[in-house]
């Protein structure tokens, strides 16, 4: 009786396998599903964007005419909102964390701002465009410029640079700080000679990824008011502006299918971007990771 | 204050229950006095009242079964203990007519006399072997030929020169956990202190590294004060010139270290020497 058992609780069961296998089919299909999704889109994007795209799509200014129009200025807003995003969050951001991860007490109204950090982080973006345009547009007379489109890109991307250079701060073994107190560091000069240059991989990387995602953002832009129009480059910070996923969506609604062609090769080089500046991140990553290792 | 618990149960060889020093430092040769001496870990006491005398230029080591204290007794010489979330220390310690658990001594400033080696070898990572060695040393004054004596002197000091001196530049996690242990004693030699806790620095290493550590322990010994906790008995008998055998927070003998080993006091230094228990 009992040998019997054995022999039948080893051997496989022609329903066990029959689930198992309609398991990996439900597993390969929620893969396959959104992979078909994305390489349609994009062959899709790529087949109306890319005949478009030459050295005077990138060159023009927009245009009355489909034919005529170029992104150059939408890229340079783009590019100068990038800078400026960057120039303000990362100070902002690595300052916040040093101050949450190395000073801050463990108390309550720390606690307080680490759970709003946490749900900052998925405010979706709208809510950003009109904070940014009561606060810096009208409030700081800021007025629509490209200062005021990066301070909103930046409350954007703050919450998320805050937590990946906290994540990569603690990251930082406590031996290595034990090591720099016993030789005498302060805690400042811990933090600058050990602790930041440890997590600096992780910090840019974080900081890379959050800029790649402001640089698509298109809701916040548009409530602070960008202009879909710009036939000039701007020539301060406090210039009028517009950015790549503005001119695009100014060009897909429009009636004209010519321009919904634009609004392809637009896509295109927003893409391009976004995967050269998500390479950068991992290349930085890999480099800085193995000066440490 | 709490009172002490005396370790009970025990019958004493001596007549004299309550004394536990027997190496006859006199006041006038320590470099270190504690007095009452505790530490908790929040609630936890892992020192309960330690008076010691640490004599001058001599290598004292401090041994006893895991968990009684003696790490934590050489963490609170510098105040490394205080960085630990939720411990404290109460009672005196003095170092250089001075206690150093006033509140106008800046525990960065005493660390800089007072070095530390660790269980684990923890060079910079992203540091070359040159960088290293110098990473203690405040900025200015270092560079050029000044830091150059500086670097070759504690890397001898520390028995490593001929090793490395051809790979100054290469990170110091480079080395072998060996040679990272010994980098670790240079860079905490350079700041030139007085004195230098040595945290089971060879419970990581191989025999051979280890050997090696020893050697550099006895060159080291006359010039600079030493106090090395390990848990090996061997090792504490061959690097020291007294020995304080610690359990569950307190001292129970402190004596010069042949005589430790080889006619204890206590019984209850008897039996953890001779593995009866720990």
């Amino acid at each position: 009786m009992r040998k019997k058992g054995i022999a039948q609780d080893l051997s496989f069961r022609a329903m066990d396998e029959k689930i198992e296998k309609a398991f990996k089919a439900i597993m390969a299909l929620a893969v396959m599903v959104p992979f078909v999704i994305l390489a349609v889109l994009l062959i899709d994007t790529a087949v109306d964007g890319l005949p478009r795209l030459g050295w005077d799509f990138l060159t023009g200014f927009p245009s009355r005419f489909a034919a005529r129009a170029g992104i150059l200025s939408p890229l340079a807003g783009s590019a100068i909102l990038m800078i400026l995003t960057a120039a303000i969050a990362l100070p902002l951001g690595i300052g916040a964390a040093i101050y949450l991860e190395e000073y801050a007490g463990k108390n309550a109204v720390t606690a307080f701002i680490e759970i709003n950090i946490s749900n900052l982080a998925g405010v979706p973006s709208i809510i950003y465009g009109l904070l940014g345009l009561g606060l810096f547009v009208r409030f700081m007379n800021m007025g629509r410029s490209l200062l005021a489109g990066a301070a909103t890109l930046s409350l954007m991307v703050l919450p998320m640079i805050i937590m990946a250079a906290r994540e990569s701060m603690r990251m930082v073994p406590g031996d290595l700080r034990e090591a720099a107190y016993a030789l005498g560091a302060d805690k400042w000069t811990t933090i600058r000679k050990i602790v930041l240059p440890l997590s600096l991989p992780g910090i840019l990387t974080g900081v890379i990824l959050s800029l790649s995602r402001a640089i698509g953002e298109t809701a916040p832009i548009i409530t602070i008011g960008a202009l879909t129009y710009v036939a000039f480059l701007p020539d301060s910070v406090m210039s009028p502006f517009t950015a790549l996923p503005v001119q695009i969506f100014n060009w897909i609604s429009r009636p004209q299918s010519d321009f919904h062609v634009n609004a392809a090769a637009g896509i295109i080089v927003l893409l391009v971007i976004m995967i050269l500046m998500n390479s950068l991140a991992i290349a930085l990553r890999y480099r800085l990771q193995r000066r440490i290792d | 204050m709490e009172t002490i618990e005396p370790i009970s149960g025990h019958k004493e060889k001596g007549g004299d229950e309550d004394r536990r020093d027997y190496t006859g430092i006199r006041d006038g040769a320590a470099v270190i006095k504690t007095v009452a001496l505790r530490a908790w870990f929040g609630s936890l006491m892992a020192l309960k009242g330690v008076d010691i005398l640490i004599a001058a230029g001599a290598v004292t080591a401090i041994i006893g079964p895991s968990g009684c204290g003696k790490s934590t007794f050489i963490r609170t010489l510098n105040r490394m203990h205080e960085g630990v979330p939720g411990a404290r220390v109460s009672g005196s310690v003095y170092f250089a007519g001075q206690d150093i658990y006033d509140p106008k001594v800046n525990p960065v400033m005493l660390r800089r006399r007072i070095g530390m080696v660790f269980q684990k070898p923890n060079p910079f990572p992203m540091m070359s072997v040159k960088d290293n060695v110098l990473a203690g040393i405040p900025l200015q004054g270092t560079r050029g030929s000044a830091g150059d004596d500086v670097l070759e002197r504690s890397l001898r000091q520390a028995a490593l020169w001929d090793e490395v001196k051809d790979v100054l530049d290469k990170p110091g996690t480079s080395l072998s956990g060996g040679q990272q242990q010994r980098l670790c004693i240079a860079r905490a030699l350079a700041i030139e202190p007085e004195i230098l806790l040595m945290d089971e620095p060879c419970s990581a290493l191989d025999p051979i590294a280890t050997a090696k550590i020893e050697d550099l322990i006895h060159s080291l010994r006359g010039g600079i004060t030493i106090i090395i906790v390990t848990h090996n008995m061997q090792q504490a008998a061959r690097v020291s010139d007294y020995t304080a055998f610690f359990y569950m927070g307190e001292l129970v003998e402190y004596c010069d270290t042949d005589t430790l080993f080889k006619s204890p006091h206590k019984t209850r230094t008897e039996d953890y020497i001779t593995g009866r228990f720990g």
